[in-house]
């Protein structure tokens, strides 16, 4: 192992040379907008494509989402295989129901008229069918009642006890040729405060040429059937609030005069926006282009019929919560002027600015919905704000081009900007003459915006070039360099003994200024493991250390301002969405913080719904929040939003009824069915298979669950397609009564054979209409049919020392299945409970690629272990009952110059740099590698945005955007310095999966080895001037070696100690799908000692007090025999409890006279009502709750047996194949002095 | 007899020539984002296997007709392209994956591999032209 190291090794494969794959794709050609959605603009109907969309089955009967006309027509049926599933269905699934010469089939073989009657199932007596359920007779539910009940409980939801004040406005913008109607309706909360602040009457709003259909857009909504409910939105957390009053408030206030200055010139149209250029060819959503193309013709709804008939009802509705303040006399001044100019809808206009258009906005005429129930994703988010929306509608923007704005040079940055109140984008608050100098003067724009540029108002010019000066800037601010210095200080691994901090390590805080700082992402959702970018690859390639990202976007979020806006907006050529990292050239231009152009700031921007006031385009929601929820529009959709549609496969061979599982996952369904994300359309179907496949009819108006047996699966075909995925509502007591009598009906089965791969054939062609989530529950081998498995496991070889084969799936079957079903928006997540080999390698492929999860229960039984029983319960409930996100992509956009090489995690690539994922979970993670094309010489800050465009289980269509800024540096101590120790392990940890999976174990840890070698030994050439013997890292890179050592003996990456295959694989595949915190408290866990808790630094929650316990190291010395230990390891929890510990603590804590007591499987601590319990307990359930899947929790006692459960985990020492942490240093030592 | 072999010889190449373009164009369409990776790569996959004959013929024909220089220069396209196919993993689609295309910049060695062989496939091209032109004018 020479030392040329890691990232020439590792790097060679992975290519991260500076030409990179991806970049050329990303900056020089056109990009389809982040959700590729997006059609290209043509307006009039399309003739070729009316109602594609069928009425079958799912849409058609649901009032609440009828889909209007409009978007409808230019959608691509959802059944139509997009391009790239064409050969393989054809391959696989075409000959369905035509089998003249069908084996011993109990079904008849042509099937056209597959009636549900029940096949004589000659293989399998017992589960003959519907007579075997006991002849209870079932009244029908009357599922309509339910879902009155679901509207209320929804609406309630959305508002959330908050006084929620309301109000619409209406700005009327003059835009021709569209219906689009704009009206910011923003809830602002803490009213109180909100009101008070003056409000400046817009007076003369600018009035553009053009636009007779203006104002139409919510007439078209109010024929519609349910009446609109307002859009109510939590109202902003008071911080957010308090902000922005204060933002408010130092804001000059001269925003009234920008309308006259303004006037004439009339604002370049917004219209570009959101629409996406012409040749995009973007497939999204599994459409592919041929869906695209469709979609480009997408007609403008038709709008002149529904004029007039808006106004009513939402005035009806809105009229109570609008307070009469002066503000809606000030917003509804536009209105008027419109009126005026616009005399023909003069009436309507006004009626609607009046009323204040609660439900409009909904408007656009395409975007038919209701979104009057605002649907609070799973209730946890505390969303904030604001606008209306109506979709922009489609519209040739190259015409607008032209025009629209000036280059960047015609703005030159105005000299008194650093003398006014900090703008917007970047606030260096000191900063150096250096900087004001800097800047040309800025001689027209003033004078050519007149008016609105008066002595208060802030130009927000950040000029591009003048960035670079402000590196140099950066640099100088204050308190920054002492961070640095701590960070850089050079630490003596061999001497310092004691490295691990107290707490868990907090990430690196980026040298940004205070304010980019506070509006940055959070780096739970988001983190870089340099969080200072190196300016070129050949910095990069000198600090070697590796360059990525580590984002977990679905993240489940307490505060999530949601933004309801007409015109989302975006970077017309990079598609980025606008941030708080833009910069604002001037009221009316923004320049994009990623590809650094400039765009128009469209008028409904100038509006902020949060302040209620007018031309602060810098102090909307969108650029306060780096972590924002936009409602899409139509244009953001291929298709309809699907409902939410669960599909459940059961194992029911006898291994699996042996293991019991069965009971446990009926009776977690049975208690969370009401609790399954969705709304009155969510769909279930259940599926089980043993030798054969079984369907369940479940169609409302049966007396009882039917099955259906189908045993030819060499060619699956699925028996009454329409009743076997039945709404959840209406067949509820059907599907309770399956529910409860599944686990009995095969309790007598002698079958042993799994069909596995026909059963999900069944399961992809009954989703496939509609896309969804399959949960797949197996427990052994697939042995029958396609996607048929061997044992590949020699168990002999678990704890080789050499290589480790079968890392790699056995078969494609999986993998192509998991890309029909990512084709199809179907994500299949797996269940593993099996305690022989079940080849992982090749079932995980099914999750994989299909943006599914993988669970895995190592020999689970439900009586003989009792803590798996009690995990699979636990993570039953998180699982069914978790927020879920349907036809999801994921795009990530970087800083020109920066480019994404490399994935990680499970989804589809499907092209550059767009992620499908079919479901999208706020449990999983992602990490992607990136390398540096070009020189960020030029600027200062280097920004990433991961966008994320799903659909929520209420059937909207919702976007969550992430920005993250972080500094660009020059100089190499710089990038040591903001090297982020845990997400640099979490990245090598993701490479070093890959790498050993395409090469082999041993390579992936040599690679490992190497990268602390080699970072060691770029830190020391770089001329730390101490150059004693030793090993030498910076302060933030001390714990790398730790962590690297503990990589190594994880049970993914170990050797020479036994490990299953299967295990070895679920522990990769939990590293490359699990976010960072989680994967950290596996790679090192967090040891404490609980026998001595004292409420000394304890942390108070809401009248909790939970004890701190200081972290200690992973090593045995640090454990006592008087003492009790807590070891959090991510998904397993352990408290060791010493020979000789306390008995005042083994009786208050733990219930018990004494030590010897203590019962061997405890997997709880018992509620006691002693103030140690109470401690205990309330430290435990802290560490529960801040992951999503609760830990399996033992007790072990210090004996024999749970001994090499619990000391694997003590990664410091020294084991029989390998290093401890102290020989582990030498090690690396003695590879850097080679 | 000399002439036949190299009228097929030219005949193969013209066939592989179009194919690397194929290649490219395929390729350089994923790059744009105008096709997904499943579509480029189940296209592709198809043709691996025609280019592998097509290489291995011109080689055992140059080497059946003893044309040992002209068989040495097709012998290593012909090895690594046997090679490329006998190592790809089983779980994997062929040789162009589409979960793995967009990963570790394997979408840019395969462009540049198509274009290497686009260039060799020319050169053989004038060799086998010229080859031929020789053997039509000595009979």
């Amino acid at each position: 192992m020479s030392t040329p190291g890691y990232t020439s090794n590792l790097n060679s494969t992975y290519g991260v040379n500076p030409t990179q794959n991806g970049a050329a794709a990303l900056h020089h050609h056109p990009h389809p907008p982040h959700p590729p959605l997006q059609p290209q603009q043509r307006n009039g109907p399309d003739p070729t494509h009316p109602a594609m969309y069928p009425a079958s089955s799912y849409y058609s009967g649901l009032p609440q989402q009828g889909y209007p006309s409009g978007p409808a027509q230019g959608l691509p049926a959802p059944g139509k295989a997009p391009l790239m599933n064409a050969d393989y269905s054809g391959n696989y699934y075409h000959k369905t129901h035509s089998q003249p010469g069908a084996p011993p089939g109990p079904y008849p073989p042509p099937p056209t008229s597959q009636t549900p009657t029940q096949p004589p199932s000659t293989t399998n007596p017992p589960v003959s069918g519907a007579p075997q359920y006991p002849p209870q007779s079932y009244q029908q539910p009357v599922p309509y009642s339910m879902s009155a009940n679901y509207y209320g409980q929804h609406y309630s939801a959305t508002s959330q006890g908050q006084p929620v004040q309301q109000q619409h406005h209406q700005l009327h913008h003059p835009h021709q040729q569209q219906q689009q109607q704009q009206q910011p309706n923003l809830v602002p909360a803490s009213s109180g405060t909100t009101l008070g602040t003056p409000l400046y009457p817009i007076v003369s709003y600018p009035s553009a040429p053009g636009s007779s259909q203006y104002g139409t857009l919510r007439s078209s909504q109010a024929p519609a059937g349910p009446p609109p409910i307002p859009n109510m939105m939590p109202p902003p957390t008071q911080n957010a609030l308090q902000q922005q009053q204060q933002q408010q408030q130092q804001q000059p206030q001269q925003q009234h005069q920008y309308p006259h200055g303004n006037g004439p010139t009339p604002t370049p149209t917004q219209q570009g926006y959101g629409a996406p250029p012409l040749h995009q060819t973007a497939t999204v959503n599994g459409q592919s282009n041929a869906g695209q193309q469709h979609y480009d013709q997408t007609p403008p709804a038709p709008v002149g019929p529904q004029y007039g008939s808006a106004a009513p009802s939402p005035g009806a509705l809105d009229g109570g919560s609008r307070p009469p303040s002066g503000a809606p006399s000030a917003h509804s001044s536009p209105g008027h002027q419109q009126g005026l100019l616009y005399g023909g809808y003069g009436g309507n206009r006004a009626a609607s600015s009046s009323t204040g258009l609660p439900g409009d906005h909904s408007s656009s005429s395409s975007d038919h919905e209701d979104e009057d129930e605002e649907d609070e994703e799973a209730g946890g988010d505390s969303s904030s704000t604001t606008t209306g929306s109506a979709s922009p509608v489609p519209n040739s923007y190259e015409s607008l081009e032209g025009g629209s704005y000036p280059g960047p040079s015609s703005v030159p940055p105005t000299n008194d900007a650093s003398k006014q109140a900090p703008p917007f984008g970047y606030n260096y608050p000191t900063m150096p003459p250096a900087y004001q100098q800097n800047p040309a003067p800025r001689p027209d724009t003033t004078a050519s915006q007149g008016g609105y540029n008066a002595p208060g108002y802030q130009p927000y010019s950040q000029p591009f070039p003048s960035l670079s000066q402000l590196s140099a800037a950066l640099g100088g601010l204050s308190g920054v360099p002492e961070l640095e210095v701590e960070a850089l200080r050079p630490v003596n691994l061999l001497q310092e003994r004691s490295i691990l901090p107290p707490s868990p390590p907090a990430p690196p805080e980026p040298n940004l200024s205070s304010d980019l700082r506070k509006v940055n992402c959070s780096p739970d959702t988001f983190r870089c493991t340099l969080s200072c970018i190196p300016q070129t690859q050949a910095l990069l390639n000198k600090a070697r250390l590796p360059l990525g990202l580590l984002l977990h976007p679905f993240r489940d979020l307490t505060q999530l301002p949601v933004i309801t806006s007409n015109t989302i907006v975006r970077c017309r050529s990079c598609r980025t969405y606008i941030n708080p990292f833009v910069s604002f050239l001037d009221q009316r231009r923004w320049k994009c913080n990623l590809c650094y152009r400039v765009n128009d700031v469209p008028d409904e921007f100038m509006y902020n719904p949060v302040t209620r006031s007018y031309g602060e385009p810098h102090k909307r929601p969108e650029v306060q929040n780096s972590t924002v929820e936009f409602i899409a529009s139509s244009d953001y959709m291929l298709r309809p939003p699907q409902p939410a549609v669960y599909l459940f496969v059961m194992d029911v061979s006898h291994n699996a009824i042996e293991t019991g599982y069965l009971n446990v996952l009926c009776q977690s369904l049975l208690e969370n069915l009401e609790k399954l994300p969705g709304d009155s359309r969510t769909r279930v179907g259940f599926l089980t298979f043993d030798s054969t496949i079984h369907f369940y009819n479940l169609q409302e108006g049966l007396s009882q669950p039917q099955m259906l047996v189908v045993s030819d699966i060499n060619d699956v075909f699925i028996p009454t397609p329409d009743s076997l995925l039945v709404n959840l509502k209406e067949s509820m007591e059907l599907v309770k009564d399956l529910l409860s009598s599944l686990p009995g009906m095969f309790m007598s089965t002698r079958e042993t054979h799994s069909a596995l791969g026909p059963a999900l054939q069944a399961a992809y062609k009954l989703m496939s209409a509609t896309g969804g989530r399959v949960s797949v529950f197996q427990t052994q081998l697939p042995t029958l049919g396609a996607g048929m498995l061997q044992s590949r496991e020699d168990p002999n070889q678990r704890s080789s020392t050499k290589t480790v084969q079968h890392l790699g799936p056995a078969t494609d079957f999986y993998k192509k299945l998991a890309l029909d079903c990512s084709g199809q928006q179907i994500g299949v997540d797996l269940f593993l409970l099996s305690s022989q080999y079940a080849d992982m390698a090749s079932l995980a492929c099914m999750s994989k690629y299909s943006a599914g999860s993988v669970f895995y229960y190592q020999a689970f039984h439900h009586l003989h272990n009792q803590a798996q029983k009690v995990k699979l319960q636990k993570d039953l409930q998180r699982y069914l009952t978790r927020k879920i996100g349907f036809e999801a992509v994921m795009r990530i956009r970087c800083t020109k110059g920066l480019s994404i090489h490399t994935f990680h995690g499970n989804f589809f690539v499907r092209s550059t740099d767009l992620l499908s994922l079919a479901n999208v979970n706020p449990d999983s993670g992602f990490a992607v590698q990136m390398s540096i094309d070009e020189s960020l010489a030029d600027t200062s800050l280097a920004c990433f945005q991961a966008a994320l465009l799903y659909t929520s289980s209420k059937g909207k269509r919702r976007i969550r955007v992430h920005t993250l800024c972080l500094p660009v540096v020059s100089q190499l101590s710089d990038v040591f310095a903001g090297a982020d120790v845990q997400a640099i392990t979490c990245l090598l940890a993701n490479m070093a999966i890959d790498r050993s999976i395409s090469s082999s174990l041993s390579d992936a840890r040599d690679a490992l080895v190497n990268a602390v070698v080699d970072s060691l030994e770029a830190f020391r050439s770089n001329g730390s001037n101490l150059q004693p013997a030793g090993l030498i890292a910076p302060a933030a890179l001390r714990l790398f070696p730790l962590y690297v050592l503990a990589l190594l003996k994880q049970k993914a990456l170990r050797t020479g100690v036994s490990t299953r295959l299967d295990e070895r694989l679920f522990s990769m595949c939990e590293f490359k799908s699990q976010p960072l915190r989680q994967v950290m408290r596996m790679v090192h866990p967090d040891l404490y000692r609980i026998d001595n808790l004292t409420e000394q630094g304890a942390l108070h929650l809401n009248e909790r007090v939970v004890p701190q316990p200081p972290l200690l190291q992973l090593t045995a010395e640090k454990l006592s025999r008087e003492g009790a230990f807590v070891m959090d390891c991510g998904s397993v929890l352990f408290l060791w409890v010493g020979k000789c510990c306390n008995e005042v603590f083994i009786r208050d804590v733990l219930g018990c006279p004494n030590y010897a007591s203590i019962p061997p499987n405890m997997t709880e601590i018992p509620e006691l009502e002693t103030a140690a319990s109470e401690r205990s307990r309330a430290f435990v359930s802290w560490l529960q709750e801040s992951r999503a899947f609760p830990a399996a929790f033992y007790i072990l006692k210090d004996d024999p047996s749970s001994k090499s459960n619990f000391f694997q985990h003590l990664v410091e020492d020294r084991s029989e194949s390998a290093f401890s942490y102290y020989e582990f240093l030498l090690h690396v030592q003695q590879q850097m002095s080679k | 007899m000399e002439a036949a072999v190299f009228i097929l010889s030219l005949v193969d190449c013209c066939a592989l020539i179009f194919l690397s373009v194929y290649f490219i164009i395929t390729l350089s369409d994923l790059e744009c984002d105008y096709i997904n990776a499943r579509a480029c790569c189940s296209k592709l996959n198809k043709w691996v296997i025609p280019e592998l004959i097509g290489q291995s013929l011109a080689t055992v024909l140059m080497l059946v007709s003893m044309h040992w220089f002209i068989f040495l220069l097709n012998l290593p396209v012909a090895s690594w392209n046997v090679y490329r196919y006998v190592k790809v993993p089983m779980g994997n689609m062929g040789v162009f994956d589409p979960t793995e295309i967009h990963n570790r910049g394997q979408l840019k060695s395969h462009m540049k591999e198509a274009m290497i062989k686009l260039g060799f496939h020319l050169l053989c091209f004038f060799i086998y032209l010229y080859s031929m032109i020789l053997a039509l004018i000595n009979d």
